[in-house]
């Protein structure tokens, strides 16, 4: 699962998006990791994420099974930190997404004081991730490079539109759905918030970004790459 | 994956969330319709959307009113306003599509949800990828395209061919029939998916040639492919031996996932887990 490595963009890109995320090896960390998996989440919610994640049950915004048709006047677009926390029940990967560095730094310096024993990777700029592993006094134990997208790459759509598709690094969010949300914040009908939230309820283990993503349609608003 | 034609009201909505562009209204029945070959049993469109439970017949007269009056209808864009979604039950072959491309499904052979392994993610624990080594994740159609298994195997037949070791604990590794010569079942080669990984692990001084390899290959394979390599760091958590050698090869290293190293083995005895046997259902 290489589902945060290679989100689309160049180093200075992701100035607003570092993914501090919790795995338990299978065999050798998992024992009894779920208490530890809550409490990271439950960490880093004072260091103001943008979007907390599961990969079994999602991520802070997620689509509802009963939704009421008068949500369509009233829509929740609040993403819900407690219900990703209560929700996890079995060991598994979870995330905390960050729009700032030094938010990220800090909540890294509290996991390694933490001590949870779980297995903690950064992921954003490379120079990005090894600031916060400075900061948190920790020296980096190893590195996935992200290549790029290599082979057919005329199979692409436009930059704006992979920078918004592969923030959902297992590709749930559909490359139409992304030109579809360009194209009405661009025509009004829809607001780069709302057109966020649309996106990351399809995100299924809540990495998704919502900050950069809003940035990136504000971005498109007026004009296309 | 099904749409009921008695609930779909055909909105449209979902023709623009399946990541395959596999939904489309068919203008015959007037329906949304999933394209058996292209679906890759994502669930995107049923676990995505959202779900209204409307009555079809109220919601259908009220989409004709509108158009008839050239009223655009503009629901919510997420939403299923009638919850027409039916999975069906998979079997095998079709199952593996839903176990490559829904990451909510784990493989049975690794455990692992989602479609790749721990990889470098765990490397303070497992010690999967040591220094002097360089990790390859050559990661199949994503974003947005998609693979067949049939195309898969060209890369893991040259792999294969080049010697190199398939890391065990994969599920493509899993679903081989010879692990030698990268030969994949041949009852899931007409399977399409939305994205695969195969991992590989070869000395340092094999990267150049890996990454080469893997150059030519995919000129053959009708997909988009990622390419990541992981590598172990030093004492003071640099890591010079690998990068320099993917920026000599013209890579701009951009973004990375770093290991922090702060997991330790807690389990109060490592679990003997059992190696694939090469044919995984």
């Amino acid at each position: 699962m290489t589902n945060t490595l290679h989100r689309y963009g160049d180093a200075a890109s992701f100035y607003d998006d570092y993914v501090v995320f919790a795995i338990p090896s299978r065999g050798k960390n998992d024992k009894g990791s779920v208490p530890k998996l809550k409490k990271f989440l439950e960490m880093a919610v004072p260091f103001k994420p943008v979007n907390l994640g599961d990969a079994i049950h999602g991520g802070a915004l997620r689509p509802s099974r009963h939704m009421n048709p008068t949500a369509h006047w009233k829509r929740d677009m609040t993403p819900d930190f407690r219900a990703v926390i209560d929700g996890v029940d079995t060991p598994t990967t979870v995330a905390a997404v960050f729009d700032d560095r030094v938010a990220a730094e800090d909540f890294l310096k509290t996991v390694k004081q933490a001590d949870l024993g779980l297995c903690i990777n950064v992921s954003t700029s490379i120079d990005g991730a090894e600031q916060c592993c400075h900061a948190a006094g920790i020296p980096r134990h190893s590195v996935g490079y992200s290549l790029g997208f290599e082979g057919k790459t005329e199979k692409l759509p436009n930059s704006q539109v992979l920078m918004l598709t592969t923030m959902c690094g297992h590709g749930m969010i559909s490359t139409s759905l992304a030109k579809k949300m360009i194209d009405w914040v661009k025509e009004g009908r829809r607001t780069p918030d709302q057109a966020v939230t649309y996106m990351a309820r399809f995100c299924s283990c809540g990495v998704y970004n919502p900050s950069r993503a809003k940035r990136i349609l504000e971005d498109a608003r007026t004009k296309i790459k | 994956m099904k749409i009921d034609p008695d609930k779909c009201v055909a909105c449209g909505n979902c023709t623009y969330v399946c990541p395959m562009g596999a939904i489309y209204i068919d203008p015959a029945i007037k329906r949304a319709t999933v394209d058996r070959n292209e679906c890759v049993e994502c669930y995107a469109c049923f676990n995505g959307l959202s779900q209204e439970h409307l009555n079809p017949t109220l919601v259908r007269t009220l989409r004709t009113v509108f158009q008839f009056f050239r009223l655009r209808f503009d629901p919510e864009p997420d939403v299923c306003p009638t919850a027409a979604f039916a999975p069906e039950e998979l079997a095998w072959p079709r199952i593996v599509r839903r176990a490559f491309s829904d990451p909510r499904v784990p493989h049975e052979s690794t455990g692992v949800q989602g479609r790749g392994t721990e990889e470098v993610k765990t490397n303070d624990v497992t010690g999967r990828v040591q220094r002097g080594e360089a990790g390859f994740t050559i990661e199949f159609g994503r974003p947005g395209v998609g693979v067949w298994f049939h195309e898969i195997q060209k890369m893991t037949s040259a792999l294969a061919k080049a010697g190199v070791a398939f890391e065990k604990k994969n599920p493509i590794t899993s679903l081989m029939t010879d692990v030698a010569t990268g030969t994949l079942r041949e009852d899931i080669l007409g399977e399409k998916i939305l994205s695969a990984i195969v991992e590989i692990k070869v000395p340092v001084a094999r990267t150049e040639e890996m990454i080469r390899l893997v150059r030519e290959v995919e000129q053959q394979v009708d997909t988009v492919i990622a390419l990541g390599v992981g590598a172990r760091c030093d004492e003071s958590g640099e890591e010079n031996v690998v990068a320099p050698i993917l920026e000599r090869l013209g890579y701009r290293l951009e973004r990375a996932k770093t290991n922090a190293g702060l997991g330790r083995i807690t389990n109060p005895v490592e679990e003997k887990r059992e190696e694939p046997a090469g044919v995984t259902r």
